[in-house]
């Protein structure tokens, strides 16, 4: 039976009309963290400040003198996301102006690896600020080099031998709900209601907060344009990206999408960067794939409707109809 | 009558914080500087001034914090040394390329390895070239009216400023200070208002990318600015010169209107080289001393009118850049050059790590310097 594909089973209609972010912006075509961006800001608001560290967005952004941001940017040192994010906070408090949010928006790279002790350290501060990662799993600005953020077996530029990246990814959310911090969430611009809930959940609250953004990256993934959205529903239907919430230092952690996985060979072998792997490597990654579930999910709330109903049965969208034909580049 | 005040340069720095009434302070415990913090925190705890103090987790973000601050429209300030302020690099240029007045306090402190806690100036001077002023104090006193002064002048001129203070020898050591009053300080240094801020009514992206038709442009401004900034810091001096009764110049000298020979350095060792001065006078050697005071913007006029004519000139530095000399010394050279009258330099390196600079140590050079007639070029004393 031929079914409209749709989004978590619901349409479109709570995504806000005001664009804040996007006109004449720098990104590739098909970039998930523009996506992101666009999003992010429609739940957010324009009372919002964006403090920017070395990343793709440095250059997204505009040069001189653009900027494709509604609101008010401050480019910051690679590594100093958290504390400047944490400086504009304190003086706009000295202002008297507590209801700015200051959103710092940092790659992988100014979030895992660089920025890490400065993010570290405003997390254990609990300052008043919404830290996003947009993780896409590289340093894709300076040209695909590989992050503490680069998953097992990726190629990238440096790590160009079989088998790719011989570690793990570092593990983010673990790390980042161990600080104890008010609000710690993952998210996926493929779930738009589920993207948006977050940040305007996140918006709504006080202290420290973090929301990690999965971005693919055309060039650097090496996948179609056209591949973003669904490469979103494969990494989080796969298990590769769980939608995950912990909120109240990590007292309530909530699995917000949970459908029958999919194996992570689905997710692995439509992007380019993985295409050197056999079937071996592949039941490797798969073998981190499920651990890191386990263990991320393990302490998870399990989606659940509001009315106490059952979930509804989960209908898989079709991706060779939704994006098209599957292109490796 | 203004209050005086036992304090160390340590707490006339922090006092002089309060007073400035700065907004936002990120604060990173280093010897010799921690006491500076320490101090901050006491004065806000007892509501002396109502700062937001950030305890960051490195100098580096200290910095950072001070800079996001202050493109936010508030006066920030934060204190380092040594270690400290070589890790804050990136973020000196960042600040003097944004221009921000933050001010900074530096206890200078000789840089690793091996580990040294005492004073030298190589930490503060290795930032030579990072669009910030810099300010060499030699007692409590200067202190407290130097960080007045770099607010001011860093809030007129859009150029942050750095103000140095000698490890332990000036940082710990405690001398009577007279406290300016509320009223003088606030028609000295008036609240700030930025000239450009983050502001969600206004939205402008800062520190974007400059593309090379823009670059340039905007250094050569910075550099206007910089240079306009002697003027500025003279005319601020005098205003405060005014209301306090004191003035420090760019340029410091004693003994100098019949002085032969000038003896030539900065901070704490020119209290000592004013005793030598005098004891040499005694012999009928005459002997005066120029303290330079300002290091960034580089007092080219005030340091040929000091020195052109003069018999000798000895520099001391407490640094040196090595494969080259004293710092002091080669900055003092290129303000000489080409000047008619100019007289021949001495160079001495010494003190470095917190060794003593005694009257001996000063004396000794400036005897050396006279038996060679025209000086040696460069020595370690």
């Amino acid at each position: 039976m031929h079914r409209k594909p749709r989004l978590q089973g619901r349409p479109l209609w709570n995504v806000p009309s005001d664009e804040i972010y996007g006109q004449g912006h720098l990104a590739c075509p098909g970039c998930g963290a523009a996506i992101s961006m666009r999003l992010a800001l429609k739940a957010l608001g324009r009372r919002t400040i964006i403090v920017l560290p070395a990343c793709c967005f440095s250059v997204i952004d505009g040069p001189f003198p653009c900027s494709a941001a509604g609101v008010p940017v401050l480019h910051c040192a690679f590594e100093t996301a958290g504390a400047s994010a944490a400086g504009v906070r304190a003086a706009l408090a000295a202002r008297g102006d507590d209801e700015t949010l200051v959103m710092a928006w940092a790659g992988d790279g100014g979030t895992y690896d660089i920025g890490f002790q400065a993010l570290s350290a405003a997390a254990e501060r609990n300052e008043d600020i919404l830290f996003v990662c947009y993780d896409n799993e590289a340093y894709m600005n300076t040209g695909i080099q590989r992050s503490g953020a680069t998953p097992m077996s990726a190629w990238t530029a440096t790590t160009p031998a079989y088998p790719g990246k011989a570690e793990p990814k570092k593990d983010l959310a673990a790390i980042m709900i161990a600080h104890r911090i008010p609000y710690f969430a993952t998210a996926c611009p493929t779930y738009v209601d589920d993207f948006l809930m977050k940040f305007r959940k996140a918006r709504a609250m006080r202290g420290f907060r973090m929301i990690h953004v999965f971005s693919p990256c055309a060039p650097g993934w090496q996948v179609a344009e056209a591949e973003t959205i669904a490469l979103g529903h494969l990494a989080v239907r796969a298990r590769v990206f769980p939608l995950l919430e912990a909120e109240e230092g990590g007292r309530v952690r909530r699995l917000n999408v949970d459908p029958p996985p999919l194996p992570v060979a689905d997710y692995l072998r439509r992007q380019g960067r993985f295409k050197h792997l056999k079937d071996g490597d592949v039941k490797a990654v798969q073998a981190e794939v499920d651990r890191r579930w386990e263990e991320l999910t393990a302490r998870c709330e399990r989606p659940a409707r509001l009315d106490g109903r059952a979930p509804r049965k989960w209908r898989l969208p079709s991706f060779e109809r939704l994006q098209g034909p599957r292109r490796l580049v | 009558m203004p209050r005086r005040e036992l304090l160390t340069g340590n707490e006339a720095v922090a006092h002089a914080v309060a007073l400035a009434d700065a907004k936002v302070i990120g604060i990173y415990p280093i010897t010799p500087q921690t006491t500076i913090i320490e101090k901050i925190c006491d004065l806000a705890a007892k509501k002396v001034f109502q700062p937001r103090i950030i305890h960051v987790e490195s100098e580096h973000s200290a910095m950072a914090t001070v800079i996001a601050a202050s493109y936010t429209g508030v006066r920030a300030f934060t204190a380092t040394s040594a270690q400290g302020l070589a890790l804050m690099h990136e973020l000196l240029h960042w600040a003097g390329g944004g221009r921000l007045p933050v001010v900074l306090a530096n206890v200078n402190r000789a840089m690793a390895p091996g580990w040294s806690i005492w004073t030298d100036q190589n930490d503060s001077l290795s930032q030579r070239d990072t669009g910030w002023m810099q300010f060499y104090c030699e007692s409590a006193q200067e202190v407290l009216d130097s960080l007045l002064l770099a607010f001011r002048v860093s809030e007129r001129v859009m150029i942050p400023s750095m103000v140095v203070l000698d490890a332990f020898v000036l940082s710990h050591t405690s001398e009577p200070v007279e406290m300016p009053d509320a009223e003088t300080v606030a028609e000295f240094l008036p609240e700030y208002r930025a000239p450009f801020r983050l502001d969600v009514e206004k939205p402008c992206s800062f520190g974007a990318l400059l593309r090379p038709q823009h670059y340039q442009e905007i250094r050569v401004q910075l550099q206007d600015a910089m240079e306009a900034a002697v003027a500025e810091i003279e005319a601020s001096d005098e205003l405060w010169k005014k209301l306090t009764g004191r003035g420090w110049g760019v340029v410091a000298g004693y003994r100098t209107e019949d002085a032969d020979i000038l003896f030539v350095t900065s901070a704490t060792v020119a209290s000592t080289a004013r005793a030598v001065a005098d004891r040499l006078r005694e012999e009928g050697i005459k002997v005066g001393v120029v303290k330079v005071r300002v290091f960034r913007p580089f007092p080219f006029a005030a340091i040929r009118r000091a020195l052109a004519g003069r018999r000798l000139a000895v520099v001391f530095d407490r640094n040196i850049s090595y494969g080259h000399h004293g710092i002091f010394a080669q900055e003092i050279k290129s303000a000489l050059y080409g000047v008619s009258g100019a007289p021949p330099l001495a160079c001495f390196v010494g003190g470095l790590g917190g060794r003593d600079v005694t009257r001996e140590t000063i004396e000794t050079t400036l005897r050396s310097a006279l038996a060679k007639s025209n000086g040696r070029l460069f020595a370690w004393i």
